[in-house]
C-alpha cells in the first residue's frame, strides 16, 4: 500500500489546518455560506436533508487495517455508529456536526486519509478494480497507475474549478469490474501485440441524466505518455466543455457534441504542448509508487482444513461457493464480504463490523481491505486454510451473508432518506426486495442478477447498468419507480431499456417479484442468467409479467 | 393565470448541527414543524423569507416549503418535507429519535 512521504504529510496537515480555520471563521460569522460552501465541498462536506454529510475518500478502494479502524472510530465518536460505503469506493458519514469535522479530518490524517476532492467540480477520487493485485485475469496491479493519477490530480491548479466534476477509473483485468465505460475517463491497462504494457484510454462515459457508454480515445498509449495524455484530455474538455448548462457540462456531452474523432484531434493538438512539460519526474515517481504495491509474501501451505470444512459445513460451503473469487496465487482466494445482509441498508457497516474486518485483515489478510463500487468489502489475499476461521469471525458480526452477485446484492444510493438531491427513497426498496427473496428462498435458484437502485436521475445507484434498474422519481408529489431492463456494467456495458410506466412505492416490490418469476419461466435452462434470457428474448415477454393487466385488457 | 398561493412554512438547516429547523412567528427557529409560523399570504411569506435568510450566522439554505394547517400546527404536504420532519426510514435516527423542543426555542 502507498505510504505517505513527508511531502504528503505536510500537505495534508496544512490543508486540514486551513479547513479548521475556515470552519472557525464560518461559525464566527466571518464567512458567509456562499463563501464557505465551495470550501467545505472541496473538503468533502455536504449539507444533506437531515444533517451534514462527510464523504471520505478511499483511493482506488484500498484500505489498511489501521485505516479501517479509524473509519470505525469516526463512526463511533462523531457519528451514529456506522458509515455508508458508496458506489465510488468512498465512505459517507451521515450525521457529523460542523464543529467536529476538523477533528474528524485530523483523525483521518493520522492514517493517511482525507476527504479532499470528494466533492466539487474537480477530479474526484480515482477508482479501480476492487480485485486489483489479486485477480487471476489482470495484466498487472492497476493501483500504482491510480495512485499516480491521484497524486497528479490532487490540488492540480488547472483542474480545481472546472465546469463539472470529473471521474476516472483504472482497471487491468480481462473482465471489467470497475465500470470503466461509465466514467468520464477510464484507463485500461493492456498489452499490445509486441507484448508491451500500455494503456487503452476511454472517454465520455457516464450515467446520470444522459447516460452514455465510454468510447475509445486512444487504443494504446505507451507508459510514459499517460499523464500528459490525460492532462491534455481534461484540459481540452475544461476549455471547450459547456458551462452554460450544468446538465450538458460533463465530458460525455462534449465528446458527443464534438464527435470522438474531432475530440481526439483536439486532444492530440493539446498534447503537443503538454507533453514537453513532463520531463520524466512522473516516471520517477511512478517507479517509486510501484514499490509500495509489491505483492505480499504469499505462503505455501496445505488447504486440507479448508477442504474438510467445505465438506462438513453446508453453510460454509454456500458462502464459499457464492462469495469467493479465484486468486492468482496458489492456495489463495479473494473473499467478498457482503455488506448486504437481507433487510439491512446496502453498504452500511457498523463500527463493530469495521473493527472486525480490520482485525480479520490483520490476522489473515496481509493487512489489506478493499471497498467495491458494489458496496461490499473485499479481503483480497486470503489463504484458503484460514477461510473457516474468517467465516466464523464474520458470523459473529452478521457479515457472513452468502449473496454476492445474487438478487439481494443490490446497489442502492442513499436516496431520499438522506440525500438532498433525491426524488424518492431507494434504501427501503432494496431492503424489501432482499427480504422478500430471502423469504421465497429463491435467490440461489435465480442466480446471477444485479439490481441497481437510484433515488434520482443522477444515477449514483447505477440503475442504467443494472440487469434490473430501478429509478425513483417524484410523480406529482408521490414516489414512483421506473424499471429498466438489460443494463450491463461489464466490458459489454449496455444502458438498460425502460420497461414501461412506473410503479408506486407499494407496487415496486411485487412488480420485481413478477418480473423475476417471469424470468424463471422464460429461461431455457438453470444456467441461463437473467441478462442472457433478456438478450435472447428482448423486452416484450418480460412486459407481460410486469404489466399483466395491460395484457389482459388487450386480450 | 398564476397559480394560487398555497400555505408555506420557512425551513432551513441549522448551521452548527445541520438539523432541520423552522421559522417561528417570533423570529426564532424551532426543530418542531408544528411550532412553525404558517404563512398564508404570499407577500408576507416573501417578506418573512427575507427576514429568515438574514440570520446567516444560524441557518443555511432557508426556503419556503408547502404546508397545511393541522390539528397541532403546520404539517407537510409533500413526502420530502415529511422525511425532513421525521428522519430517515432505515434507522430510528434524526428527529423521530430526538425529543421535540418547545415552541420558539432558538438553535
Amino acid at each position: 500500500m502507498y505510504q505517505y512521504n513527508e511531502f504528503d504529510k505536510a500537505f495534508l496537515a496544512e490543508r486540514n489546518r486551513q479547513f479548521r480555520a475556515q470552519v472557525e471563521r464560518r461559525i464566527a460569522g466571518n464567512l458567509t455560506e456562499d463563501e464557505f460552501k465551495p470550501l467545505r465541498l472541496m473538503n468533502g462536506l455536504y449539507l444533506q436533508l437531515h444533517a451534514y454529510m462527510l464523504r471520505v475518500a478511499i483511493p482506488y478502494g484500498t484500505l489498511s487495517s489501521d485505516q479501517m479502524d479509524t473509519l470505525a472510530l469516526l463512526a463511533e465518536k462523531w457519528d451514529k455508529g456506522y458509515g455508508h460505503f458508496t458506489t465510488r469506493q468512498n465512505i459517507q458519514y451521515n450525521w457529523p456536526k460542523l464543529k467536529d469535522v476538523p477533528d474528524m479530518l485530523d483523525a483521518l490524517e493520522k492514517v493517511g486519509m482525507h476527504a479532499i476532492q470528494t466533492s466539487g467540480n474537480t477530479i474526484r477520487n480515482v477508482t479501480a478494480d476492487h480485485f486489483s493485485g489479486a485477480a487471476a485475469d489482470e495484466v498487472e496491479d492497476p493501483r500504482p497507475v491510480a495512485e499516480l493519477i491521484r497524486q497528479w490530480s490532487t490540488d492540480h491548479p488547472e483542474f480545481q474549478f472546472m465546469g463539472r466534476k470529473f471521474k476516472i477509473a483504472v482497471s487491468a483485468g480481462a473482465q471489467d469490474r470497475a465500470v470503466l465505460k461509465a466514467h468520464d475517463l477510464a484507463i485500461r491497462i493492456v498489452k499490445n501485440e509486441a507484448g508491451e504494457t500500455g494503456y487503452q484510454v476511454l472517454v465520455g462515459g457516464g450515467l446520470g441524466r444522459t447516460p452514455m457508454i465510454g468510447k475509445v480515445l486512444n487504443d494504446f498509449l505507451p507508459r510514459e505518455d499517460l499523464l500528459p495524455y490525460i492532462e491534455a484530455t481534461v484540459s481540452v474538455w475544461n476549455q471547450t466543455g459547456r458551462r452554460d448548462n450544468k446538465y450538458k457540462a460533463r465530458i460525455k456531452i462534449t465528446v458527443h457534441e464534438t464527435g470522438i474523432d474531432e475530440f481526439r484531434a483536439k486532444v492530440e493538438e493539446r498534447y503537443k504542448s503538454v507533453r514537453p512539460t513532463f520531463k520524466g519526474v512522473d516516471q520517477a515517481l511512478f517507479a517509486e509508487i510501484k514499490q509500495h504495491f509489491a505483492p505480499p509474501a504469499f505462503r505455501d501451505a496445505p488447504t486440507a482444513a479448508f477442504d474438510a470444512a467445505y465438506d462438513a459445513d453446508p453453510l460454509f460451503r454456500s458462502w464459499v461457493d457464492t462469495n469467493l473469487t479465484e486468486h492468482h496465487a496458489p492456495g489463495y482466494a479473494i473473499v467478498t464480504v457482503s455488506i448486504k445482509k437481507h433487510g439491512d441498508t446496502p453498504g452500511d457497516a457498523s463500527a463493530e463490523q469495521m473493527r472486525t474486518l480490520a482485525q480479520i485483515a490483520r490476522d489473515y489478510g496481509h493487512d489489506e481491505l478493499r471497498i467495491s463500487h458494489e458496496q461490499n468489502v473485499i479481503l483480497p489475499h486470503v489463504h484458503k486454510s484460514d477461510l473457516p476461521a474468517i467465516y466464523a469471525a464474520l458470523r459473529e458480526v452478521q457479515l457472513h451473508t452468502a449473496n454476492i452477485g445474487l438478487i439481494s446484492d443490490i446497489i442502492a444510493c442513499p436516496g431520499m432518506d438522506y440525500c438532498a438531491l433525491a426524488t424518492a427513497r431507494s434504501i427501503p426498496v432494496a431492503q424489501q426486495i432482499a427480504t422478500r427473496f430471502a423469504e421465497l428462498k429463491l435467490e440461489h435458484d435465480i442466480g446471477h442478477l444485479q439490481i441497481k437502485i437510484s433515488g434520482c436521475i443522477n444515477a449514483c445507484g447505477h440503475h442504467h447498468v443494472g440487469h434490473i434498474g430501478i429509478l425513483g422519481l417524484d410523480r406529482a408529489g408521490v414516489e414512483n419507480y421506473q424499471i429498466t431492463l438489460g443494463g450491463d456494467a461489464t466490458w459489454d456495458a449496455t444502458i438498460g431499456q425502460r420497461a414501461g410506466p412506473g410503479f408506486a412505492y407499494d407496487e415496486i416490490v411485487p412488480a420485481i417479484e413478477r418480473l423475476v418469476n417471469g424470468y424463471l419461466e422464460l429461461r431455457d435452462s438453470e444456467e441461463e442468467t437473467f441478462l442472457q434470457t433478456y438478450r435472447r428474448l428482448g423486452l416484450a415477454p418480460f412486459k407481460t409479467y410486469l404489466y399483466p393487466e395491460v395484457q389482459a385488457n388487450a386480450a | 393565470m398564476p397559480r394560487a398561493f398555497t400555505p408555506k412554512v420557512i425551513t432551513a438547516n441549522a448551521l452548527l448541527e445541520g438539523d432541520v429547523i423552522y421559522f417561528t412567528t417570533t423570529d426564532t427557529w424551532t426543530r418542531d414543524m408544528a411550532c412553525a409560523e404558517l404563512l398564508t399570504d404570499e407577500a408576507h411569506a416573501q417578506l418573512r423569507l427575507i427576514e429568515a435568510q438574514q440570520q446567516v450566522d444560524y441557518v443555511v439554505g432557508a426556503y419556503l416549503a408547502d404546508a397545511v394547517a393541522g390539528d397541532n400546527g403546520p404539517e407537510p404536504t409533500h413526502f420530502r418535507e415529511e422525511f425532513r420532519r421525521t428522519g430517515p426510514s432505515n434507522y430510528f435516527h434524526g428527529k423521530q429519535a430526538e425529543t421535540q423542543p418547545q415552541d420558539g426555542q432558538t438553535v
